[in-house]
C-alpha cells in the first residue's frame, strides 16, 4: 500500500501535480495551499518569475498558462494538472537572445529588472496574438504590469522594436535624448 | 597624471564613455538569471516570520512564545529578550531593537520572530505567539506631537514628543523682510509617499562552513547594516560578511539597516542553519522609511527690482515612530534652499516629530522635494503679483558658478541657466504660455541636488568608497568594489569607467559588487553618491593599472611612457598607433616587470566651508541641476489633471550612457508624477468599537495609487554637458535631482490652466475642484502651528564677513577659515 502523501516535518498533506514546464514534463508533490508562482519559484527553482505583491496587483509574476497570460500568484498550483506553463526561462531557445529581450537590453527597458520578466512575457503573449501591436495596443496589453524605475517609456520604445525586429523590418535604436553643451562651469555662452 | 574629466591624450574621443551601450547586467535581467536576496535558497533553509504590533504605542507586558515553539516544524522563536543592543542608522538615534524590548510604538513594529522549516509552518506559528499590551495614547500627527509631550514616543530627541529642532540665521532676514519690496508668505503641505519598489525586501542569512555568519541581503547600505548586524548580534565585524544583492528597486527604501535584517542573522546563528525572511507587501508599508510629509511656512521678500532680499523657511516634519535618518531628513528641509536663486539672507527653522507611524527616512530627493515645492510655487506667485515671466525670473536670479551660498553651500558648477533655457525653447513657453486656452496650461520649476553627502553617515577620515583591480593574464579585468546596484546601474558606471581608462569595452570589466568581504568599503547607494564617488575611486585605480601597463609598454615600444595609448584592447604608440601590443600581452609584459597587476584607487569628498554645527548635511563635491516645464489639462467637473507632456532638461556634466541617464531622468519624471498627483503614505483611525488605532489607510499596491504606464505623458530629454572637475570625466549624478522638479512644475502648470493654486502635494482632483470652488481661488493648509523652535545658531553669509561658522556656537570647531574665493551669488 501507497504511504500518505504527506510532508514528515509538518504532516501537512501533499497533492501529486503533473504539468508541463516550458516543455518539459513535471510530476511532484506539492502543499495544496501553493500557488504555481510559489511552485515553480520554490519547488522548481525557477526564480526568473518574480513577485511584487501576491494579490494580483503587480504582475510582477506573469507566466503563459496554456498559452494565456496568468498572474501566477493568483493560481492554486494543482489547479495547473496536465496544464503547460511558460515563463521567462524558456523565451529564449538557446543561448541567443530573443527580439524582446535584445530590444529591453538595449533600450534600457530593463532598469532593476524586477518587473522585466513579467512584462517580457506580457508583452510576448500580446506580440504573439498581435504581431502588428502599435503604441496603443502595447500600452493597453502592459497597463496590469507595474514597473517602478523607468517610467514606462523605454519598455513600450522596446516591445515596438522587437515588434519591428519579428516582422522583419527595421527597427530603430534606442531612443537617445538631446544633448546641450553647457559654457564653461555654467556660464551659459 | 591629466585631470579625470580630459578626454583620452592625443585628439582621440572616448572610448566608450558618452556611446549607446547595451548595460554590463543587461543580459541577465532579460533572461530572469539575475540572483536578487528571495531568489536565493540554501539547503536545510529555515524560513522566518515576524509577529507584528496590531496597536500603535504600547507597553508590552507579555510576550508568550510557548505554543508557538511547540508547534510543527518550529526551530526557533525569538523575542525582544534576544535583542538588548540598540541600533539605528544615525550614530544619534540607535533607538530601533530588531524586536520590540518594551514598548510597541506603531501598528507593524516587530515584537516576536518563528523560525521554522517552511513559511506556512512559521506563519501559522506565528499567530499562536500571544502579545499582551499596555495601551498608550496614540500620537497621530505633528501637531498632536507638539501638544502631547506625554506619553514619548521615544526617550530621546529635543523634548517631549520633538525628535528634532534646529533653527539657523544666516543674515538678519527679520530685516531684511521690513525693507522690502513685497514680502510672500504661504503655507504648503507635501504629503508622504513610499518608494514601492516592486521587490519586497528579503534576507538570507546563513553561517559559512568555516563557521561565520554571512546575510544577504536587499540593502543600499550593506556598510552600514554590517555596522549595524556586528553591534547588535555582539560580533567581531570581522566575522560577519554582508552581500546586498541586487535590488528590485530601492529609491531609498533599503537604505537603513533593518529589524529583519538582523533577526534573520541571529536566527541563523541560533539555529546553525540558513534562515529566509521574504517581506509581504504589506510589511514593506511597515519598513517604510519614506518621504515625509512636511508642513512648511515660505516668506520671501522682494525688491523693487524682484530679486530676492530675504527669504525663510520653516518646516514640520512627520516623524512616524524612529528616528532613522531623520535628524539629517530635518537639516535637508533647509539646507539646499539656497543653491539654485541668489538669497542674500536665509533663515531656516525645522522641526521633526515622532507620531506612532512606520518611521519615514530618506526617498528619492531626502528631504529636499518639500522645500523645493514651496518655493518653487511662490516664485510662480511672486513672479505672477510682479507681472514676470517666472523662466526669465529664474534665469536672471540664478545663483552663478563658483560662488558659496548664504548657508556656506559651495556651488562649484552650475547647468541651471542651460536647463531652464532648454526646456524654454522645447517646449515653446514664452509662445504657449497663457494662450492654450481654458484648461490647459503650462507651469516650469527647477531644481538641485547633491552629487554625494559631504560626510559619511558615521564621523571618519577613512575614504568614502574604494576600488580594487585585478589584472589577469588573458587580459582580463575584475573590478572589486562593495557598491550597491539597486536598478540605476552602477555596475554598468563601475565597468565603463575602467574601461575607458584602460581601452577596453565594458564587457571585458568583469564586476564584483555588493560584497563586504570581497571588495573595499563603498558607502552606498544614497544620497546620489556612486557615480561621483565610486567612479573617482574607479578611475584612480584604473590609472594606476594603466601607469603599470604604460612603463612596461613604453619599454617594448620604445617610446616615453606618457606616449603610450590605450584602446580597442589595444597598447599602442600613440606616435605611430601600428606599433601595438595586445592588452593582454602589457598585462604580461608588466607583470613580468614588477610582479601580480592590482591597483587600489579611492575617494574623499573635498573638505567644504560650512563649519557651523548642522553644516554637515548639504555640502557635496558638486550638484546637480534640473528644469522642467509640464503640460496639463484640467477637467473644471471633475478636477482630474492630466499631464499631457514634459520637458526637462538635466544638467549631467557629462553623460557616461545616455541610455541609462535617459532613463534615471524618465524614471525621476514619473516618480514625481505619481507624488505631483496621487500618492499617499496616509493612515487612519480605526473606528472606536476597533480600538481606534492608527492603521496605514492602503498598505497594498492596488489601493497604495501610483501611476501606470497609461498615466505617463510623453517627455522629452535633454541633457545639459558641462563637465564637472570633481566628477569622474565630468560626470554628475541622475539618479533623484530629475523629480525634484516636477511637482511644482506641475501645481504651476494646473495654476496656468484653470486660475487655482494647490499649495498641497498630491493634487487631487478632490482639491481642484475645493480650489475652483472657494473664494481665493485655493486649496491648501491655512495655517503653520507655534513650535518651540530653540535660539537660532547665528552664522552670518560670507559677504557679511562670515567665516563658516556661527559667532554664537558654544564650541568653535578648529580649523575654520576664511574662503577668498566667496563671492555673492
Amino acid at each position: 500500500m501507497e504511504a500518505p502523501l504527506v510532508a514528515p516535518e509538518t504532516r501537512r498533506e501533499r497533492l501529486r501535480l503533473a504539468f508541463v514546464v516550458n516543455g518539459e514534463g513535471r510530476e511532484l508533490l506539492v502543499d495544496p495551499c501553493k500557488t504555481l508562482l510559489e511552485v515553480l519559484r520554490e519547488d522548481l527553482a525557477l526564480t526568473g518569475t518574480k513577485h511584487g505583491c501576491e494579490l494580483g496587483e503587480c504582475g510582477a509574476c506573469a507566466v503563459l498558462l496554456d498559452g494565456e497570460l496568468a498572474l501566477s500568484c493568483l493560481v492554486p498550483a494543482v489547479e495547473c494538472e496536465g496544464r503547460a506553463v511558460t515563463t521567462v526561462e524558456a523565451l529564449r531557445d538557446g543561448p541567443e537572445l530573443h527580439p524582446l529581450q535584445a530590444a529591453f537590453a538595449d533600450h534600457g527597458a530593463a532598469q532593476c529588472g524586477y518587473c522585466t520578466p513579467g512584462m517580457l512575457v506580457a508583452a510576448k503573449w500580446l506580440l504573439d496574438r498581435n504581431p502588428a501591436a502599435t503604441r496603443d495596443d502595447i500600452e493597453r496589453a502592459l497597463a496590469g504590469q507595474l514597473c517602478r524605475c523607468t517610467g514606462y517609456l523605454q519598455i513600450y520604445e522596446a516591445v515596438e522594436a522587437a515588434g519591428r525586429v519579428l516582422r522583419g523590418e527595421p527597427a530603430p535604436g534606442p531612443r537617445l535624448p538631446a544633448i546641450v553643451r553647457g559654457g564653461a562651469h555654467g556660464r551659459s555662452e | 597624471m591629466a585631470a579625470p574629466s580630459d578626454p583620452p591624450p592625443g585628439g582621440a574621443s572616448f572610448g566608450v564613455i558618452g556611446r549607446p551601450l547595451r548595460r554590463v547586467d543587461a543580459r541577465a535581467k532579460v533572461t530572469g538569471e539575475t540572483r536578487y536576496a528571495d531568489d536565493l535558497a540554501l539547503p536545510g533553509m529555515l524560513h522566518m516570520k515576524l509577529v507584528r504590533s496590531s496597536v500603535p504605542h504600547a507597553r508590552l507586558l507579555a510576550v508568550e512564545t510557548r505554543a508557538a515553539l511547540a508547534a510543527e516544524g518550529v526551530r526557533a522563536v525569538l523575542t525582544g529578550a534576544d535583542f538588548p543592543v540598540p541600533f539605528g542608522i544615525l550614530p544619534v538615534s540607535q533607538d530601533e531593537h530588531a524586536l520590540c524590548t518594551d514598548k510597541v510604538r506603531f501598528v507593524g513594529d516587530p515584537i516576536a520572530a518563528v523560525v521554522a522549516v517552511d513559511e506556512r509552518a512559521a506563519e501559522e506559528a506565528a499567530r499562536l505567539v500571544k502579545v499582551t499590551y499596555e495601551p498608550l495614547a496614540t500620537i497621530a500627527s505633528p501637531e498632536e506631537a507638539l501638544a502631547t509631550p506625554e506619553p514619548r514616543i521615544q526617550d530621546h530627541g529635543d523634548g517631549g514628543n520633538v525628535h528634532k529642532a534646529v533653527a539657523f540665521d544666516f543674515g538678519d532676514v527679520p530685516a531684511a523682510l521690513a525693507s522690502a519690496e513685497h514680502v510672500f508668505e504661504d503655507t504648503f503641505f507635501y504629503q508622504g509617499s513610499t518608494h514601492l519598489a516592486l521587490e519586497q525586501h528579503a534576507t538570507v542569512a546563513w553561517l559559512d562552513p568555516d563557521g561565520r555568519l554571512t546575510v544577504a541581503s536587499s540593502t543600499q547600505t550593506p556598510h552600514y547594516l554590517h555596522r549595524a548586524a556586528a553591534k547588535v548580534l555582539g560580533l567581531p565585524p570581522a566575522q560577519v560578511r554582508i552581500i546586498a544583492t541586487p535590488q528590485g528597486g530601492g529609491f531609498g527604501g533599503k537604505t537603513d539597516p533593518f529589524n529583519h535584517e538582523i533577526v534573520a542573522a541571529k536566527a541563523a546563528l541560533v539555529t546553525g542553519r540558513p534562515v529566509k525572511i521574504g517581506l509581504t507587501r504589506e510589511e514593506v508599508f511597515f519598513c517604510h522609511r519614506g518621504r515625509h510629509p512636511v508642513l512648511m511656512r515660505l516668506r520671501t521678500g522682494v525688491g523693487k527690482d524682484g530679486r530676492v532680499v530675504g527669504h525663510s523657511v520653516e518646516t514640520l516634519l512627520d516623524g512616524g515612530a524612529y528616528g532613522s535618518y531623520g535628524v539629517a531628513s530635518t537639516f535637508y528641509t533647509g539646507a539646499l534652499e539656497t543653491v539654485t536663486y541668489a538669497i542674500p539672507r536665509y533663515r531656516f527653522r525645522g522641526c521633526r516629530t515622532f507620531t506612532n507611524k512606520p518611521p519615514c527616512g530618506p526617498k528619492r530627493g531626502h528631504g529636499t522635494p518639500q522645500p523645493r515645492f514651496g518655493l518653487e510655487v511662490q516664485i510662480d506667485k511672486i513672479c505672477e503679483k510682479l507681472g514676470r515671466d517666472p523662466a526669465e525670473w529664474r534665469i536672471e536670479n540664478a545663483v552663478a558658478a563658483g560662488s558659496l551660498t548664504a548657508n556656506w553651500m559651495m556651488v562649484r558648477t552650475t547647468g541651471l541657466v542651460p536647463c531652464l533655457e532648454a526646456v524654454v525653447k522645447a517646449s515653446g513657453w514664452k509662445e504657449r504660455r497663457g494662450k492654450l486656452g481654458r484648461g490647459r496650461g503650462l507651469g516650469i520649476a527647477a531644481s538641485a541636488y547633491m552629487c554625494g553627502a559631504g560626510h559619511p553617515i558615521y564621523f571618519n577620515d577613512m575614504p568614502h568608497s574604494g576600488v580594487q583591480l585585478l589584472l589577469d593574464r588573458g587580459g582580463g579585468v575584475t573590478a572589486f568594489c562593495a557598491s550597491t546596484e539597486v536598478g540605476q546601474g552602477s555596475d554598468n558606471v563601475l565597468a565603463v569607467l575602467v574601461a575607458e581608462v584602460l581601452g577596453l569595452q565594458p564587457g571585458d570589466v568583469r564586476v564584483v559588487t555588493g560584497d563586504t568581504a570581497l571588495g573595499p568599503v563603498d558607502l552606498g547607494s544614497y544620497s546620489s553618491r556612486v557615480t561621483l564617488m565610486m567612479g573617482n575611486a574607479a578611475v584612480e585605480a584604473a590609472s594606476r593599472a594603466r601607469e603599470r601597463l604604460a612603463a612596461a609598454a613604453a619599454a617594448r615600444l620604445e617610446v616615453p611612457p606618457d606616449q603610450v595609448g590605450f584602446g580597442d584592447g589595444r597598447v599602442f604608440d600613440v606616435g605611430d598607433p601600428g606599433r601595438s601590443m595586445s592588452f593582454a600581452e602589457a598585462v604580461q609584459r608588466a607583470e613580468a616587470a614588477g610582479g601580480t597587476v592590482g591597483t587600489v584607487g579611492s575617494y574623499k569628498a573635498p573638505p567644504h566651508p560650512a563649519k557651523y554645527k548642522g553644516g554637515g548635511v548639504g555640502p557635496s563635491p558638486a550638484y546637480s541641476y534640473s528644469a522642467a516645464v509640464v503640460e496639463v489639462e484640467v477637467d473644471e467637473g471633475t478636477g482630474l489633471v492630466r499631464p499631457v507632456k514634459v520637458w526637462i532638461a538635466h544638467d549631467i556634466g557629462r553623460a557616461l550612457n545616455p541610455i541609462l541617464v535617459r532613463g534615471q531622468v524618465v524614471g525621476s519624471v514619473y516618480m514625481g508624477l505619481g507624488e505631483a498627483l496621487m500618492e499617499e503614505q496616509a493612515f487612519r483611525r480605526l473606528p472606536e468599537r476597533l480600538s481606534r488605532a492608527l492603521v496605514h489607510r492602503s498598505p497594498s499596491m492596488l489601493d497604495y495609487k501610483s501611476p501606470t504606464g497609461p498615466d505617463m505623458p510623453e517627455v522629452e530629454t535633454i541633457l545639459v554637458e558641462d563637465p564637472e572637475p570633481n566628477g569622474p570625466f565630468g560626470a554628475k549624478e541622475v539618479g533623484q535631482g530629475p523629480l525634484l522638479p516636477i511637482p511644482p512644475a506641475l501645481a504651476n502648470a494646473v495654476h496656468d490652466a484653470v486660475g487655482v493654486r494647490v499649495d498641497e502635494i498630491p493634487v487631487t482632483p478632490e482639491k481642484v475642484r475645493a480650489a475652483l470652488r472657494s473664494a481665493d481661488r485655493r486649496a491648501g493648509p491655512a495655517r503653520f502651528p507655534a513650535v518651540p523652535w530653540p535660539d537660532a545658531l547665528i552664522v552670518p553669509p560670507p559677504w557679511e564677513g562670515g567665516d563658516g561658522t556661527a559667532v554664537n556656537e558654544p564650541k568653535k570647531r578648529k580649523g575654520a577659515e576664511r574662503h577668498p574665493e566667496a563671492v555673492k551669488p
